[in-house]
C-alpha cells in the first residue's frame, strides 16, 4: 500500500556528482553511459527501506579509540590526533532523522587502512581499526570518537593524494534517501586539489562535506570535535488515498 | 544553526549532502568480513532468508562489469525487497526468519551472492509490479551508487504487465533488467550480471 510510505523531494542530479568524470580516471570505465530512467512514481519498491532498531549495535562500535584496542604487549590507545566527530541528520526541510543508521570507515592516523588490500608504506596501528556506526537519537543526532585519518597517496596522477576523510554511510527512512559521502576537515589543503572531490561542479556542493571544528563539544585535556551535519532528500507526507 | 549548511536553494531547502565514491575499501566500513575483520555482535550481510523463513528460497548472484569487459572486484551491492507475500518488512532483524534489506561484495569469486526468497508482487496504485529486487551498487570508480531491479525471467507474464518495466523506453533494454535462472546449486539461482557500460549496459534508475 503505497500511501503507507512518505515520497521523497527529487534528487538534483546536477548538483550531485555526474558519473563520468575523467579527473578522477576509475569513473571512465565504470560510468553508465545511457541516460537513466527516472520513475514518474515512485512505488513502495522505492518509498520503503529498512529500519535498524533490531540490529544489535556494541558498547564501543562508535567509539573507535576503544573498539580495537589490543590486550596484549602492545596495548593502549590509538596513535593519532583524538577528535570526537558529532552532527545531526536532517532532511531537506531541517526535520531531524531519528532512528537511522550511520556508519563510517576510515584510514589511521598515518593514512592507512586496515584492509588487507591497502599496500601504502605507512604501518598499521595495533589499536586501531577503522570502522564506527550508530543509530541516530530522536533529534537526528549521531556521534563517534576517532582518530583524525592521515592523508595518503593514491594512484590516479602520478602524485595524487587524498585529503584526510571519513567515509560516511547513511540510510534515512528510505532506500530513496541512501546516501554514501566522504567528511572533510575544514581548512586541508588537499581538499581543492583532490580529483575525487573535483568530481562535483559546484563548490557549495564541497562545502557540504566539510566538517567544521566545533570547539564547544572539544573536551579540554582530551579532544577536539568536528561537527558534519548531514541532510539527506526532504520527505513529503501524503496523507491522501492513492 | 547547521555548521556547514547554511546552503539553501532559491525556494528555502537545504540541498541534499554531496555523495562521494566509496572507494576500494568500502568492506572495512560495510562488509567487514571481506576486509578480514571479525564480525561484530550483530552485521548486515548477504544471508535474508533463515531456514524457517516462508517462500520459495532462491540464491540471487551475478558479476558486476565495468565498460572494458573487466569484472568489478571491490564492487559493494545492497538489496531490498519485499517478502513472499509481496509486504516490505521494514523492520531489519538478524533474529527474524527474513529481513528484506542485505549487502554483499564482488571480492571473492567475483560474483555477489545473496540467499533469500523469491519476493511476491508488490502493488503499484492498483497494479500488481512483477516479482523483483531493488538494488544498489557501491565502487570505487562510482561517484553516486547506480540504482538497479532485477526481475526473474520465469515470471514473464508478470514481466510483461509490470508497469516499471515497461516504463523503460527500450524494449531492448528491458532484458537486461531479468535474472536468468541457472543450473547448479542446493536451491534455486538466478543471475543478474550488472553491466556498467557498454553495449549490455544495464539499466539504472531515477527515483
Amino acid at each position: 500500500m503505497s500511501h503507507k510510505y512518505p515520497s521523497f523531494l527529487p534528487r538534483e542530479r546536477s548538483w550531485q556528482p555526474e558519473p563520468f568524470t575523467p579527473g578522477y580516471k576509475t569513473t571512465v570505465a565504470r560510468s553508465p553511459r545511457q541516460a537513466l530512467v527516472s520513475l514518474q512514481r515512485p512505488s513502495t519498491s522505492e518509498r520503503s527501506g529498512p529500519v535498524f532498531d533490531g540490529l544489535e549495535i556494541g558498547q564501543y562500535d562508535n567509539d573507535l579509540l576503544m573498539n580495537f584496542r589490543t590486550t596484549g604487549m602492545q596495548a593502549g590507545l590509538p596513535i593519532g590526533e583524538r577528535i570526537i566527530m558529532h552532527g545531526q541528520v536532517i532532511d531537506q526541510f531541517g526535520k531531524p532523522v531519528p532512528n537511522t543508521l550511520v556508519e563510517m570507515w576510515q584510514a589511521n592516523a598515518g593514512g592507512k587502512y586496515r584492509h588487507k588490500k591497502d599496500g601504502y608504506l605507512a604501518p598499521l596501528d595495533p589499536n586501531f581499526g577503522g570502522v564506527g556506526r550508530c543509530i541516530t537519537d530522536a533529534e537526528g543526532r549521531y556521534r563517534f570518537r576517532t582518530v583524525r585519518p592521515g592523508p595518503y597517496p593514491w594512484p590516479n596522477g602520478v602524485n595524487t593524494w587524498r585529503p584526510a576523510h571519513i567515509h560516511v554511510s547513511v540510510m534515512g527512512p528510505s532506500i530513496s534517501t541512501r546516501l554514501v559521502t566522504q567528511m572533510y576537515f575544514e581548512g586541508d589543503p588537499l581538499i581543492p586539489i583532490c580529483p575525487i572531490v573535483q568530481v562535483l561542479k559546484d563548490p557549495e556542493a564541497v562545502e557540504t562535506m566539510i566538517a567544521r571544528l566545533d570547539m564547544s563539544q572539544s573536551r579540554p585535556m582530551d579532544c577536539l570535535a568536528y561537527r558534519f551535519d548531514i541532510v539527506v532528500r526532504g520527505a513529503l507526507q501524503t496523507y491522501f488515498e492513492e | 544553526m547547521y555548521s556547514q549548511y547554511k546552503l539553501q536553494d532559491d525556494s528555502g531547502l537545504l540541498r541534499e549532502t554531496a555523495s562521494q565514491t566509496t572507494g576500494p575499501f568500502v568492506h572495512i566500513g560495510l562488509a567487514l568480513e571481506i576486509a578480514g575483520f571479525e564480525s561484530r555482535s550483530d552485521e548486515i550481510w548477504q544471508n535474508l532468508a533463515k531456514d524457517g523463513a516462508e517462500g520459495e528460497h532462491i540464491e540471487l548472484v551475478g558479476h558486476v562489469y565495468d565498460g572494458n569487459g573487466d569484472a568489478v572486484h571491490d564492487a559493494l551491492i545492497e538489496i531490498w525487497q519485499a517478502d513472499s507475500r509481496g509486504n516490505y518488512i521494514s523492520e531489519f532483524n538478524n533474529k527474524n526468519p527474513f529481513s528484506g534489506f542485505g549487502r554483499s561484495a564482488c571480492a571473492l569469486d567475483g560474483d555477489f551472492h545473496f540467499h533469500t526468497v523469491k519476493p511476491g508482487s508488490v502493488d503499484f496504485y492498483g497494479k500488481p509490479m512483477a516479482p523483483h529486487v531493488n538494488i544498489a551498487i557501491f565502487a570505487r570508480g562510482i561517484n553516486l551508487h547506480l540504482q538497479t531491479r532485477a526481475y526473474f525471467d520465469d515470471e514473464q507474464e508478470a514481466n510483461n504487465n509490470c508497469p516499471i518495466l515497461n516504463s523503460v523506453p527500450s524494449v531492448e533494454r528491458r532484458k537486461t533488467l531479468i535474472a536468468k535462472k541457472e543450473q547448479g546449486g542446493d536451491k534455486p539461482r538466478y543471475r543478474f550480471d550488472i553491466y556498467l557500460q557498454g553495449d549490455n549496459e544495464t539499466v539504472f534508475f531515477d527515483f
